[in-house]
């Protein structure tokens, strides 16, 4: 079966790619980076104003593919909270020797607390290893998305996008 | 007898950005709903908005339904709840049966009919079986009445509709067994479908139900592939241990009370089927008669909010509280706005079937 958005539901790696707002290699490995999956032209925009860089543009028509400017990210994570669609996580592959850093958006209870395992998955819903809970920010102004950030292994530093639901 | 000079019946997004307009403009509003209570579907709407800052995007559609009825009191808007509109009579009458006991007419100089959509049911063996409901009512059960319905839900259908209540039936603890799409392609948005797979839900494309089994609710469903005409495939059917079916199969516009207030329709299958024809004020082929939101053609809140608004500009206009330079000035605002909702992959086909509408309006209105 053919992997992609529109037949298992979820972006697949080669569909990111093309994407303008998908970091390329070796900007993703540079160091902490936001990642927007955001591949069709829906009519939206409140990421644009979230970020204090300016970093993210879609401009006049909101049907636009957010593009990013990867030197501009400071990986603040306004972004996160702000995306109606869920779709904008931050990625740090150099947090560690072994351990990357992924912080996502979360709208299920209970949310995990810090220092949990959970278990980290791809696009797909697949488990692809434990990971560590370092944050949980569920501040007023991100109106119920929590955001968690959480440490696991490199190995799985592109795959991994989400935590299973606890 | 009640009088006023606009009625709006329905209380949706649309009827109440059309109270606000209108009640802002200075026009004595009296609103009509048969539900209990005011907002219409927008109270079940749990999730972030899309849009742009002016469409609201980014908030939760119940607050930006408390932030509607705030404005509606603070303009001192009458409304009628428990309130069901069963007729239009000459001279724009309404028959209001109100809390199932009395029955009252409203004489109303404009009326807006703001009354929504219908969800649309599919028909299978099994059907009839509790467990079985519109992706619609489930939402209302978790969101409005906090009742799960079910703990294995299977969706039938991929569009908005069907994702975004499969995300929150997994909100509300559920656990959703699969998403079943008969077309061989997901409908809803990506960010929606990609929230809903990464919890670890199956979509199969190109399938549907066949039957659901059960004594006295469901207790399993058996789904088949299809082909490209849509044809069952014998020998793909698989059985899914489920307790819920949500239907979320399109909807149908509640036309009934422009039909019988004698407005003439336009038949746009992209749109929802029959619909009251209407001009860029949406307004009907009958005098005094404005329509807004989902019985225009099945969109989405942030559109109805807006035709909403062009309804209660221009029934304001026509009461002689706004003058007609302002109300052109602030209809092609609107519609830019619109426009640029109905823009993109998503917005196309509806966009190209406004544009249709508003052509047959200008040349019979």
């Amino acid at each position: 079966m053919e992997n992609s958005l529109k037949i298992t539901g979820a972006p697949s790696l080669e569909e990111l790619h093309r994407s303008p707002a998908y970091p390329p290699e070796d900007r993703l490995k540079k160091g902490p980076i936001a990642i927007i999956e955001c591949i069709e032209e829906i009519p939206c925009n409140p990421c644009e104003a979230s970020c204090p860089s300016g970093a993210i543009t879609i401009g006049d028509s909101i049907t636009n593919l957010p593009r990013m400017d990867f030197e501009k990210c400071i990986a603040c994570g306004m972004c996160i909270p702000a995306c109606p669609g869920l779709a904008i996580y931050i990625k740090d592959y150099n947090y560690s020797d072994t351990k990357a850093l992924l912080s996502f958006p979360y709208e299920y209870y209970p949310l995990p607390k810090v220092n949990d395992i959970v278990q980290a998955v791809d696009r797909n819903g697949n488990i692809l290893c434990t990971a560590k809970v370092l944050k949980v920010r569920n501040l007023k102004s991100n109106d119920h998305t929590a955001v968690i950030t959480i440490e696991y292994p490199k190995e799985f530093f592109e795959e991994a996008v989400n935590m299973k639901r606890l | 007898m009640i009088q006023t000079e606009l009625a709006i019946v329905g209380a949706g997004p649309a009827g109440l950005s059309a109270a606000i307009e209108a009640g802002r403009a200075g026009a004595e509003v009296l609103l009509i709903d048969e539900n209990a209570r005011p907002g219409g579907q927008l109270f079940k709407q749990i999730h972030k908005f899309f849009g742009s800052r002016a469409h609201k995007a980014g908030t939760r559609g119940v607050n930006i339904g408390r932030s509607l009825l705030e404005e509606c009191d603070k303009l001192g808007i009458h409304t009628c709840l428990k309130g069901e509109v069963c007729g239009i009579e000459e001279g724009q009458n309404l028959w209001v049966v109100i809390d199932r006991k009395r029955s009252e007419i409203v004489k109303a100089r404009k009326i807006i009919l703001a009354t929504g959509a219908t969800e649309n049911a599919t028909a299978f063996p099994g059907w009839d079986l509790p467990g079985v409901m519109g992706a619609g009512a489930a939402q209302t059960m978790i969101n409005v009445n906090r009742v799960l319905p079910g703990r294995k839900v299977l969706m039938l259908g991929s569009g908005n509709v069907g994702v975004i209540v499969a995300y929150q039936l997994m909100q509300a603890g559920a656990q959703v067994v699969a998403v079943l799409e008969a077309a061989p392609r997901l409908g809803g948005y990506g960010v929606h479908t990609a929230k809903v797979s990464r919890a670890g839900v199956p979509f199969h494309v190109s399938h549907t139900i066949k039957q659901a089994f059960g004594y006295d609710h469901v207790e399993a469903v058996e789904i088949v592939e299809l082909d490209s005409s849509f044809n069952q495939i014998p020998g793909t059917e698989k059985i899914l241990d489920v307790d819920t079916v949500c239907l979320a199969t399109g909807l149908t516009p509640l036309t009934e009370l422009a039909w019988l207030a004698g407005c003439e329709f336009k038949f746009i299958p992209a749109l929802g089927g029959h619909l009251p024809i209407h001009d860029d004020r949406m307004h009907t082929t009958r005098d005094n008669i404005f329509i807004a939101g989902d019985i225009s053609g099945i969109e989405e809140a942030s559109t109805a909010m807006e035709e909403g608004r062009l309804a209660g500009i221009n029934a304001a206009c026509e009461l002689g509280y706004i003058s007609d330079e302002e109300a052109k000035l602030r209809t092609k605002e609107i519609w830019d706005s619109l426009n640029s909702l109905r823009s993109g992959y998503f917005g196309l086909k509806r966009r190209n079937s406004k544009d249709l509408m508003l052509q047959t309006g200008k040349e019979v209105i």
